[in-house]
């Protein structure tokens, strides 16, 4: 579906206001339900016993003691959840994560898990489970983890894309490369030179709503699923191929998701509870506590990362290089390589490579966190360019200005952009009142610009219209953040109707046809699509009728503003009908009006921002205090603005978190140290000032309003834009995030030489 | 193990409920009550949004246990609204899009009523510093204290 320019000088009535989301009455009286607030008659509870170890093999699990415990109705290990994954390693590895078959390869990893009549029997059951383990060495160090000597996670891991193939195994399962030009003829010719690393923390999405279903299988190879989820049709997919159910006798229902920001994209726990409730025959609840989803679920890569960019002395970025290693957890996965593809993203270069490598560890298996793995790309990069600028003595702003891609430049991983914002939102950067604001003592500001993909995907979605003239909207897009307000405003913009008579709801896999997940900022971009394509289609329906009641020519009959009209003089005395007239005589004209879509919804516009933070450091204490955070980004259209500040603004809060205090702390034995919300330390209220927004909107030319996804990118500038200020403001560059207290002060003693 | 009798006022009702000596506040609202608006984020009371009103003070619903509700009054986000008439605190988040995923949401009204109840004229960092017992991850807290700012002025006014 292409751009309608049309659009471009349309009076929207409906896209751009700002009203009320449909589920919101239920979120503030505490009546929408969220994963763990669904119950089924006669459902047990489920908990999971997980490894202590970092490493370890298991010799052998005696369940029989707890089996025996009055209350429990099942316990099962990896046994109870056969291979049944048929070559297809992915999915191997996802059921690997859910149970650990034969090691256990991180401090949290599954390894049985047990069905009783109460929470307490459910816990007394876990600790008669006796698991006999083989300590192995470990290794959580994402640097320690390349070298020769590094305990191996996987025997069989030999590294793709190195020719030729490696002789010997080892920690990294991918080596990747992007990039044109010729780097070292760059550099050649460079005036000024860079080139520094840089180090970044694991960091988990720090969801406030803990994984949560309610499983029930019955013994005809039918079952249900509800479940917190980005992506039910997707969970649907896997928990079918892992318990060896026909995909159509599963429905999965997607509860009110309580923040996922990629963490809720593939399976934990769900084949487990399935796996219980098939063997103890009752329907299983299963809730992980946030100790469980801190060592077991999310988090995001840790990275170690070299960048080399030269320039000339006019400006002119004429060659630029980055090595990224990202720790994918346990398991292999394409973070380095998401890395590698975003790090130059920006900038228009003639010659650029960068080199990304997986790394596995002794760490949880990497989920996608919010624009995965462009944001410690982006701190590397962009601390780079800012020195480069400083040396070449151009200011900031400017230089990435005169070195930003642009409509036609060929990115630094492939393809040719299309009409692009990085430049707007330099720009409006340029001119923001924030930059000229003044600065006190020991305060720094700082800005930085991100990029990312976005995603489109499959797609399908229902509109129907009900007898009386309103309208219900089935998407199979879960809402992660008011996305059902923006559909509907879309399906009111399409028919000509008010909001208000639009309900859009997330239908069950068992409703509507298949959906990818909500992720790549995919949410409202696709899913807008195939609500635009539905509304058409029913509009043609509503026509037909139309023609049929007047007895006319349908393609005598034009819709306009949410009714019909006869085109021509000749029809000038039969006026217009209402949709709820249309509706009203549906039974005698044909029946139900309805709508369908499904579509691939190619054509996802790529996504830049630009942000600016200013910074107070103390000197004496190393503390950090954000005074003012701004936030540029382009929207392509903004559907419903408010939510789109709201992208903005939790992006970059998360990105404020990561930046200057959250990591995951793991002690010498391989154990996670700050499994929880007191030592693992998100931003609180009074930790961030007011986030200022700007959306701009350059149209995405493959949306009919120019809708590009908004979801991502907001997390990719903040780590670099901080660790500006935070350089700026103490005079020492910072190259490891996070910059908490310790670092800043190591770095402020050590002039920044670690 | 036995349970314990206990008999409270919860939004206004007489309540009488059985529970385990250990069992948490929290887990007789959800698990015995059917009052799942109150949320369980962390179990240890680091995340707010299991938050309460326990005989006019904010606590963590986590961390009180069933058993002590004896004889007190219990103020839940089910008891926020009168009928059909939303409390401004709730209205405000509506207007003001103060909530993305909505699972903070009920302890952060119920956090902010008790601010607003002892401050009703609270400056912007009053309202930061008196919301940081609640985690939320998705807004970045703008449009919570601009809802509550908001809220605050209604309510004077009213």
């Amino acid at each position: 579906m292409g751009f309608d320019p049309s659009y471009l000088h349309r009076n929207f009535t409906s896209i751009g206001t700002r009203p009320i989301r449909p589920d919101g009455i239920d979120k503030v009286t505490g009546r929408a339900r969220y994963g763990a607030d669904f119950n089924m008659a006669g459902q047990l509870v489920g908990r999971i016993l997980r490894s202590p170890h970092a490493h370890a093999t298991i010799r052998k699990i005696d369940t029989s003691k707890a089996e025996k415990l009055a209350g429990v109705k099942a316990v099962i290990t990896a046994a109870d959840l056969p291979d049944l994954t048929d070559g297809d390693s992915a999915m191997y590895d996802i059921l690997d994560n859910c149970m650990a078959r034969k090691k256990a390869l991180y401090d949290g990893h599954a390894v049985a898990a047990v069905a009783a009549v109460d929470a307490r029997t459910a816990k007394q059951a876990l600790k008669l489970v006796k698991v006999d383990y083989e300590v192995l060495p470990h290794v959580t160090d994402v640097d320690e983890a390349m070298k020769d000597a590094a305990p191996l996670l996987h025997a069989g891991v030999f590294t793709e894309g190195v020719e030729p193939r490696p002789g010997k195994p080892s920690n990294v399962p991918k080596r990747t490369q992007y990039g044109h030009g010729d780097v070292e003829s760059g550099f050649g010719q460079a005036d000024f030179i860079v080139e520094r690393s840089f180090k970044t923390e694991q960091t988990h999405q720090g969801y406030i709503e803990p994984h949560a279903c309610v499983a029930n299988l019955s013994p005809d190879g039918t079952a249900d699923l509800w479940v917190c989820t980005q992506g039910h049709f997707v969970y649907r997919q896997h928990c079918a191929q892992l318990l060896g159910l026909d995909v159509s006798k599963l429905r999965v229902t997607s509860s009110e998701i309580g923040g996922g920001f990629g963490g809720k994209t593939h399976v934990w726990a769900e084949p487990v509870a399935l796996a219980l409730s098939r063997k103890a025959g009752r329907p299983v609840k299963l809730v992980m506590t946030r100790d469980e989803v801190f060592r077991a679920s999310g988090p995001t890569s840790a990275t170690s990362i070299d960048v080399r960019i030269g320039a000339r002395k006019d400006g002119t970025i004429i060659a630029a290089e980055a090595t990224l290693r990202y720790s994918s957890g346990a398991y292999g996965g394409m973070w380095a390589e998401l890395g590698a593809m975003t790090a130059f993203a920006c900038y228009r270069l003639e010659n650029v490579r960068t080199v990304g490598y997986e790394v596995l560890v002794n760490r949880p298996k990497t989920a996608a966190y919010r624009a995965p793995s462009a944001p410690m790309a982006a701190f590397a990069v962009e601390s780079v360019v800012d020195e480069l600028a400083k040396q070449i003595g151009i200011d900031a702003v400017e230089f990435r200005i005169k070195n930003a891609a642009q409509e036609g430049t060929r990115s630094s991983y492939g393809p040719i952009y299309g009409p692009i914002g990085i430049g707007p939102t330099l720009e409006a950067v340029k001119n923001h009142p924030h930059m000229k604001a003044p600065l006190g003592e020991n305060q720094g500001r700082g800005m930085a610009c991100g990029f990312w993909f976005n995603f489109g995907g499959q797609t399908c979605t229902d509109l129907n219209i009900g007898m009386d003239g309103t309208v219900s909207l089935a998407v199979g897009t879960v809402d992660v953040g008011g996305s059902r307000a923006s559909l509907s405003l879309v399906a009111a913009e399409e028919l000509g109707i008010d909001y208000g008579q639009v309900k859009a709801v997330v239908a069950d896999t068992s409703s509507l046809g298949y959906n990818d997940m909500t992720d790549g900022s995919r949410g409202t971009f696709s899913s807008s699509m195939a609500t635009i394509s539905a509304a058409r289609n029913a509009i043609s329906v509503l026509r037909e009728r139309a023609a049929q009641m007047w007895d006319i020519p349908v393609d005598e009959v034009a819709w306009e503003k949410g009714h019909a009209i006869a085109k021509g003089e000749k029809h000038g005395n039969l006026g217009r009908l209402w949709l709820k007239e249309i509706a009203a005589a549906s039974a005698k004209t044909g029946g139900p009006i309805a709508g369908h879509s499904e579509l691939v919804a190619d054509g996802a516009g790529v996504s830049f921002a630009t942000h600016i933070c200013d910074i107070e450091v103390d000197p004496e204490t190393g503390a950090t205090k954000v005074l003012r955070y701004t936030v540029v980004q382009d929207a392509g259209k903004a559907v419903h603005p408010t939510y789109v500040e709201g992208q903005y603004q939790g992006g970059a809060a998360q990105g404020i978190g990561w930046a200057l205090n959250e990591e995951y702390i793991y002690g010498k034995d391989g154990r996670l140290q700050n499994p929880g919300f007191l030592d693992y330390r998100i931003p609180v209220c009074s930790d961030l000032p007011m986030i200022e927004t700007q959306i701009l909107e350059i149209p995405n030319p493959n949306h009919p309003y120019g809708v590009r996804g908004v979801g991502e990118t907001s997390i990719v500038p903040p780590l670099a834009a901080i660790a500006n200020a935070v350089s700026n403001a103490v005079g020492v560059r910072m190259t490891h995030i996070p910059m908490s207290p310790p670092r800043i002060l190591a770095a402020l003693e050590t002039g920044g030489k670690v | 193990m036995a349970g314990v009798a206990v008999s409270t006022t919860i939004n206004g009702d007489n309540v009488e409920y059985l529970c385990q000596p250990d069992e948490t506040l929290l887990e007789v609202l959800r698990d015995r009550l059917g009052l799942t608006g109150t949320k369980e984020g962390c179990g240890t009371g680091d995340c707010g949004a299991c938050s309460i009103i326990l005989d006019s003070r904010l606590v963590c619903s986590c961390l009180v246990l069933g058993a002590e509700a004896e004889g007190r009054r219990v103020e839940t986000i089910e008891g926020m609204a009168h009928g059909e008439r939303l409390h401004p605190l709730q209205q405000k988040f509506l207007e003001h899009a103060a909530l993305q995923c909505g699972i903070c949401t009920p302890g952060f009204l119920i956090a902010a009523k008790d601010l607003l109840a002892k401050n009703p004229d609270p400056t912007e960092e009053e309202i930061r510093f008196g919301l940081a017992g609640n985690l939320c991850r998705c807004t970045g807290y703008d449009k919570i204290v601009r809802a509550v700012q908001d809220a605050a002025s209604v309510m004077k006014a009213a």
